[in-house]
């Protein structure tokens, strides 16, 4: 007799994701929706209070700082990983280059968060040199403040961005940029109207990758940040930590992971229209339906 | 004529330690279909890449209508480029990737529309302008590639190895096509391929080249009944080729004592005094086959073996022939004549070989082997 073992062989995955996703997620909506104990915790009462402690204007300045450091960290991401990602697929020793690109991963989160604090610190390595050049006679201040906590944040998902954009762009047919010089498109159209179209699903990729993670960062902010780059993770923090407000902590998680959700999928669906609007802007409609000639994009 | 020539004079490339072109200089008239034959690795497609701009060569320069444009890069020389692997835009439709060129100069709608659509249909595609690439056979795709590079009204196509990817059948209807679109466009073709009978059916002239140097430029029927080496000989066509001293000469005929065969009377065109040693071609369609002594005649050659291998394919019979001092002679008999009642020749036969001195050539040898 014939039977159907696709639900144990999907087992393993669907334990993994009952236990480590679909329950932690549950159990921060219910958090959300109770009530604060004295003591931290939650009494288990319904509750909005949670929400309507989100609408304060401190957090609705920190939610649009933390929009708009993660979008800045992101494209400067994304900037600086598309022409790494393209280089790595061109050349002749790939396989070196990825494992470059890969080496920071074996030293730990902090200890190159720290790193950088010993680079760009009062004493550290840079204002050393500066003082030792006599160019400066007072330390400059670098860190503490929102270009540091980009500049460290790029730094971290730099990685993330590259791997998916040499992935998709290696398996990119470059003659197609040749096909494109030969029609008469500069070296920088030949990109930006044939490669770009073509990696689109490597873009998208890279983009999520840093965006989801930089929105949520919490580390980075907290050590190298000051009090104008205070983000939402670390108001989260705070509040699980130090004020002890569980509620608080879930609605403001709901709202990060709400406010993610949304930009992945607005971002996922800009990056699928012009295909579907191509038939309009070429205008071939009229010309199809008076010549009779049957037109897949109609149907 | 609507095309431009296009010269080039000694041109030179390496990559790393290889040598793909040596000095290698051509002249390729206007609106001519020119094809550049040879082996992989010959030299030929990086030939077409530098004419076309994609690659800088070490030495020598590319003219176009007598203006060197060696230094300008693809998008500023009026070539366009069919490519081997089509290179069509996998995101744009078969309509925007005809219309690319176009709208990168920004031309407006309503005449790129009548422009794409006037290509596509000297293509015969207007019925799949919506489609991606994706959707499109082989032949389709290759056709799209072929209106794309014409749409900016090039004044020299380059075509690398087009049809390579194409199964026989649609190959020579393809070749067809392309003839009749040189015909109608009147441009300048450069067709760069490693199939002689491509080159032979299409072109008005064939230049083979082998390791990155230019055998011989000449028409078809030059380059098949006048080869001007061995290489080049074994390249088009099958061929005998014998090597042997010349032993007197009467004129333009000369008696040439072949290794294996014996004694054979040859034109030779100047070349080959007497004590030399050469190397002479003959077609296997050249020689006829008989059962019988055809009978002497001056200036035939008349020699006698046995079948080793009838090969039959339809339109006619290959033969390899056994000569009695060792050397082995292919011929073909055509299959026109079959009903008539000519005697069937068979595996074992003893045959007589005969063909006319004007039907042989000396050509020069050279140690290349064609692949």
């Amino acid at each position: 007799m014939k039977r159907n073992y696709g639900s144990l062989y999907a087992a393993p995955q669907s334990i993994w994701l009952t236990l480590f996703f679909a329950a932690p997620l549950l159990i921060i909506i219910a958090y959300s929706f109770m009530k604060r104990d004295i003591y931290g915790g939650v009494v288990p009462q319904f509750s909005l209070d949670a929400y309507e402690a989100i609408a304060n204007p401190t957090l609705l300045t920190v939610a649009w700082r933390t929009l708009w450091v993660s979008a800045i960290a992101t494209l400067l991401t994304i900037l600086i990983a598309l022409p790494c990602g393209y280089s790595i697929a061109r050349s002749g020793n790939q396989a070196l280059r990825l494992f470059l690109i890969i080496v920071p991963f074996w030293t730990n989160f902090l200890v190159r968060i720290y790193a950088w604090i010993a680079i760009l610190g009062n004493e550290g390595f840079i204002n050393d040199a500066l003082r030792a050049l006599g160019l400066t006679t007072q330390s400059l201040r670098f860190l503490y403040n929102q270009g540091s906590v980009i500049l460290v944040l790029v730094y971290m998902y730099l990685p993330y961005a590259i791997l998916p954009l040499f992935s998709t762009i290696d398996k990119f047919d470059f003659t197609l940029l040749e096909a494109a010089r030969d029609l008469g498109a500069t070296r920088m159209q030949a990109l930006r109207k044939v490669l770009l179209p073509n990696i689109k699903g490597g873009l998208v990729t890279a983009v999520l990758f840093t965006f989801i993670p930089i929105f949520g960062a919490y580390a980075v902010p907290l050590l190298v940040g000051g009090k104008d780059s205070y983000m939402l993770g670390n108001i989260i923090a705070d509040q699980v930590t130090k004020t002890r407000n569980w509620p608080l902590a879930s609605s403001l998680s709901m709202g990060v992971t709400v406010m993610t959700g949304i930009a992945a999928i607005l971002f996922a669906l800009r990056g699928r229209r012009p295909a579907q609007r191509a038939p309009e802007e070429t205008g071939l409609g009229p010309i199809a339906a008076a010549s009779g000639m049957p037109s897949g994009g109609q149907a | 004529m609507k095309g431009s020539d296009v010269a080039v004079s000694g041109i030179s490339k390496s990559f790393g330690a290889f040598k793909a072109l040596k000095g290698v200089s051509l002249e390729i008239k206007k609106g001519e279909f020119f094809s550049l034959l040879g082996p992989s690795g010959c030299g030929k497609t990086t030939l077409l890449r530098v004419i076309a701009g994609f690659e800088d060569p070490d030495t020598g320069v590319v003219g176009i209508d007598g203006r060197d444009v060696s230094g300008l890069p693809p998008d500023k020389r009026r070539c366009n480029t069919v490519f081997q692997s089509y290179a069509l835009f996998p995101h744009l439709t078969v309509f925007e990737n005809v219309a690319f060129p176009l709208r990168l100069r920004r031309v407006p709608n309503k005449l790129v529309r009548e422009m794409v659509m006037k290509h596509l249909s000297l293509v015969q595609l207007e019925a799949h302008a919506e489609k991606k690439p994706s959707m499109l056979s082989g032949g389709q795709k290759q056709r799209v590639a072929i209106a794309r590079a014409l749409i900016n009204e090039p004044a020299v196509l380059l075509l690398d190895e087009p049809l390579s990817a194409l199964d026989a059948k649609l190959r020579q209807r393809m070749l067809v096509e392309l003839d009749a679109i040189h015909d109608k466009v009147g441009i300048t073709f450069i067709y760069v391929t490693h199939d002689q009978q491509e080159a032979l059916s299409v072109s008005d002239r064939i230049a083979v080249m082998d390791q990155g140097d230019v055998l011989q430029v000449g028409s078809p029927q030059q380059i098949y009944e006048n080869p001007a080496s061995d290489f080049v000989a074994r390249f088009i066509g099958e061929t005998n080729i014998f090597t042997g001293v010349v032993s007197s000469r009467e004129g333009p005929i000369a008696t040439v004592d072949a290794e294996g065969i014996g004694e054979l009377l040859v034109e030779a065109n100047g070349e080959a005094p007497v004590g030399a040693r050469v190397s002479v071609a003959v077609r296997p369609e050249k020689v006829r086959i008989g059962a019988l002594s055809p009978g002497d005649h001056p200036e035939l050659n008349i020699l006698q073996g046995v079948v080793e291998e009838p090969i039959y394919s339809g339109f006619q019979t290959k033969y390899i022939i056994h000569l009695p001092g060792g050397g082995v002679f292919i011929v073909f008999r055509q299959h026109a004549n079959w009903s008539e009642g000519v005697p069937d020749i068979r595996w074992k036969d003893e045959v007589y070989l005969s063909f006319s001195a004007r039907d042989s050539v000396v050509v020069e040898s050279d140690a290349r082997k064609p692949c």
